[in-house]
């Protein structure tokens, strides 16, 4: 389990003014659950996945990952257990397709032929024929098997627990769809515990069991689809889930 | 002839910056230097080679180190133990006498006895020949209107037409001296390239000229020297001269080079110049030819004198090919060096400077203040520097601090210019700093690093041809003779290879490149 307790995350601006990035925020996410955290630009997502990978170091407050504080765990070993998926897929693009999904097993020194199997099976798991698109590289690839590639990435060393910034932001509608399809049938397999930054609500609620809604760097509410559409906690909800829908049910 | 060629600028800086002095010559090593043109060049290769011929000493040859002033300071602090000098040079320039003098034997024994006491320098005996100047007409005229000493001219001195050297012109010693000694007045004097006198006299643009009478273009046109019977210009005899430690450390060497007494005259200075200059002669060839005519090498069974052979643009080319060669490599080893050095700093520095963003700016200031300073006054500068001193090492180090800036700037660029997101991509996936450097950023950086360092070694072959002034050798050398002896050919045989050089070594970079930068990118 991954929990956040009361966990915020401050700067300072060129000109010496505090920005608060994150605020308090407390919040669970069981094991083999898939969490989405949605919200405006700005509106402190993704500085929150990003504390809990230690992209980002905290101010204050305790994350715990099964009980050990994050702090307290290499670093390390902390990101080699928890799969990192970015918006623009993040592969490398002087290696090839084969290279970026095993990169971590040849760094963790497994043997290459064990290497070789790993990402042979997670290439036909993302849908990508090994025999095809192992030698290409990423600039050979479509938004849509880049974003394929990076999940098949993420999961190379089999973690625990994966995070996803954005992972279908850049797709056009029809990929993402079909990508949608495909993530719903690989959580179903892999069984992870899942943090998803979206801003779309539509897909928030496809792809995940509860949905943490933030604005201004404040977790407002956190709950399944029919708990938000039920009872709203503020004005704010009730908006966010109006006007998203109004937004995205049609699309 | 005295310091009559040559690059002043440099000798200027120079003068002050060897005054720091540098390390003593030692053990069975013997350093020989020369100024900067055949003459000198040709004396100095002689002796080094009478010298390996009759003794167990290994010679060091400084050659064409420069002018007058950097050669003789070279001497006076150790870097080389003799070069030759001449006797009127000793007296105006190095000790500074105003007083005129015509008597060879008296400047000479003045000299030898005023050096030995301020300089602790040695002069051993002469060669026998005097570098001094002299007027020369075109020896047709000079038969036919019975033209045989200056004070002849003086019966025709309203017609005559004088295309004088503009240093001659200038000096005390040249034109205006000469024309109050002998009470001339000529009809046209005007100032001419040295180089292009022979051709203004021959052609009948000019009556006479001003030459030195061991010119090696005296042979090749029909011209005739005025005898100086007032004995107006000073005598220029030339002789080794030797730093009294090395000939204490070394007593066989004054008798083994005075073996070299008076064996040659103006004539057969004449002849030698005129087999280097006219005939493209090696200078160890040259050298050899001289030794063995006049028995002072055993092995005569080596190579008989140099043929007078005048060739054309083939044999020059097939004469260059081997000191071509020897110099490409010297060049290369000159560029390698200092390349291989600058990339071992730079490249390093520049992944530091990357995570030092605050500094990085200021040592790439400073990288780039280096490369505004003149290519030669940079050389220069490192003479003076201990270890450094004249040659390789200082040629090694200006094209090093050259070579710095384009490196590090790339590299700093190309490790900079690395998506924000694959960074963030690979430190959220896990990798190490280290492992992040290595697996992603200087594998993207590749072909901006290599880009700067193909641009240093183009640069660096470039400026290495200026090492010759500083006695490191390389293609320069032949640049920098040729443009003193005003010789076309010597300069293209040295700025021909130095070009093909550098596009060959840049087109073998970019197939490195090519090689280095990972595929999937561009």
């Amino acid at each position: 389990m991954i929990a956040l307790d009361k966990v915020s995350k401050s700067f300072e601006d060129d000109e010496g003014r505090t920005i608060v990035a994150v605020a308090d925020v407390s919040l669970q996410v069981a094991d083999g659950e898939t969490l989405s955290l949605i919200g405006t630009s700005g509106s402190g997502k993704t500085t929150t996945l990003k504390l809990i990978n230690r992209l980002i170091e905290p101010t204050g407050g305790r994350i715990t990952v099964n009980g050990d504080d994050v702090q307290s765990v290499d670093v390390i070993a902390l990101r080699r257990r928890m799969g990192y998926v970015i918006q623009t897929g993040g592969l490398f693009p002087h290696m090839t397709v084969r290279h970026n999904v095993g990169l971590l097993c040849e760094l963790e020194r497994w043997p290459s032929d064990r290497t070789a199997a790993r990402v042979d099976e997670l290439l036909e798991l993302v849908n990508l024929p090994p025999g095809e698109f192992a030698g290409r590289y990423p600039r050979d690839l479509s938004g849509g098997q880049r974003q394929r590639v990076g999940v098949a990435r993420a999961l190379a060393l089999d973690p625990p627990i994966i995070l996803m910034d954005e992972p279908f932001g850049a797709l056009d509608p029809i990929t993402r769809e079909q990508l949608h399809g495909e993530f719903l049938q690989l959580e179903a397999q892999v069984k992870k515990t899942i943090i998803l930054v979206t801003h779309d609500l539509a897909e928030a609620f496809l792809l995940s069991d509860r949905v943490a809604i933030m604005n201004r760097g404040q977790l407002i509410q956190i709950g399944t689809e029919q708990e938000l559409r039920e009872h709203p906690a503020t004005p704010f909800v009730e908006q966010f889930l109006q006007g998203h829908m109004g937004t995205h049910a049609d699309a | 002839m005295r310091s009559p060629l040559g690059p002043r600028l440099l000798t200027l800086g120079l003068v002050g910056l060897l005054a720091g002095g540098a390390l003593p010559q030692g053990g069975g090593a013997i350093t020989i230097g020369s100024k900067n043109f055949t003459e000198n060049r040709l004396l100095a290769e002689i002796m080094a080679q009478l010298i390996e011929a009759h003794s167990d000493l290994s010679v060091d040859r400084r050659i064409n180190l420069g002018g007058t002033t950097v050669v003789f300071s070279a001497l006076r602090n150790g870097e080389i133990d003799l070069y030759p000098e001449y006797t009127g040079t000793g007296w105006t320039i190095h000790l500074g006498i105003t007083e005129r003098v015509s008597d060879p034997l008296r400047a000479y024994l003045r000299v030898r006895r005023e050096f030995l006491r301020r300089f602790d320098i040695q002069w051993l005996a002469p060669f026998g020949f005097s570098n001094s100047y002299a007027l020369a007409v075109d020896s047709s005229v000079a038969d036919s209107l019975g033209l045989r000493a200056i004070s002849d001219l003086k019966g025709y001195q309203d017609h005559v037409r004088a295309g004088l050297s503009h240093e001659f012109l200038n000096r005390n010693d040249g034109y205006p001296g000469l024309a109050q000694a002998y009470g001339l007045s000529l009809g046209d004097v005007r100032g001419m390239e040295h180089g292009l006198a022979y051709e203004a006299l021959i052609s009948g643009r000019v009556d006479v000229i001003d030459t030195w009478t061991t010119d090696g273009k005296l042979l090749r046109y029909p011209v005739t020297i005025l005898d100086d019977d007032l004995g107006f210009f000073p005598p220029y005899h030339a002789a080794p001269i030797v730093r009294r430690a090395t000939l204490d450390r070394h007593p066989e060497l004054a008798p083994l080079l005075n073996r070299l007494a008076f064996t040659i005259d103006d004539e057969r200075m004449r002849q030698l110049n005129y087999q280097v200059e006219e005939e493209g002669g090696p200078f160890a060839e040259v050298a050899r030819g001289f030794l063995q005519s006049e028995g002072l090498l055993s092995d005569t069974a080596r190579r008989t004198a140099v043929t007078g052979e005048r060739g054309g643009l083939w044999a020059f080319v097939k004469a260059r090919a081997r000191p071509t060669l020897h110099l490409t490599l010297q060049h290369l080893w000159l560029t390698g060096m200092a390349v291989l050095l600058a990339i071992a700093l730079a490249v390093p520095l520049g992944i530091w400077l990357t995570r030092r963003r605050r500094i990085a700016g200021a040592v790439l200031g400073a990288a780039g203040v280096v490369q505004t300073v003149p290519s030669l006054a940079l050389l220069a500068f490192m003479i003076p520097i201990p270890w450094l001193g004249l040659g390789a090492r200082s040629a090694i180090a200006a094209l090093f601090l050259y070579a710095l800036l384009p490196i590090l700037r790339n590299t700093v660029t190309g490790i900079n210019g690395v998506d924000a997101d694959l960074l963030e991509a690979a430190r959220g996936m896990g990798l190490r700093d280290r492992q992040i450097l290595t697996r992603v950023e200087l594998p993207l950086a590749t072909a901006t690093i290599m880009a700067g360092i193909r641009t240093s070694t183009v640069i660096s072959i470039g400026i290495a041809t200026l090492a010759a002034f500083i006695g490191a050798g390389g293609l320069g050398d032949p640049i920098v003779t040729g443009l003193q002896l005003n010789d076309t050919n010597l300069i293209l045989a040295g700025a021909v290879p130095a070009a093909a050089l550098a596009l060959i070594v840049d087109g073998l970079l970019g197939m490195a490149e090519k090689a280095l930068v990972p595929k999937g990118l561009g």
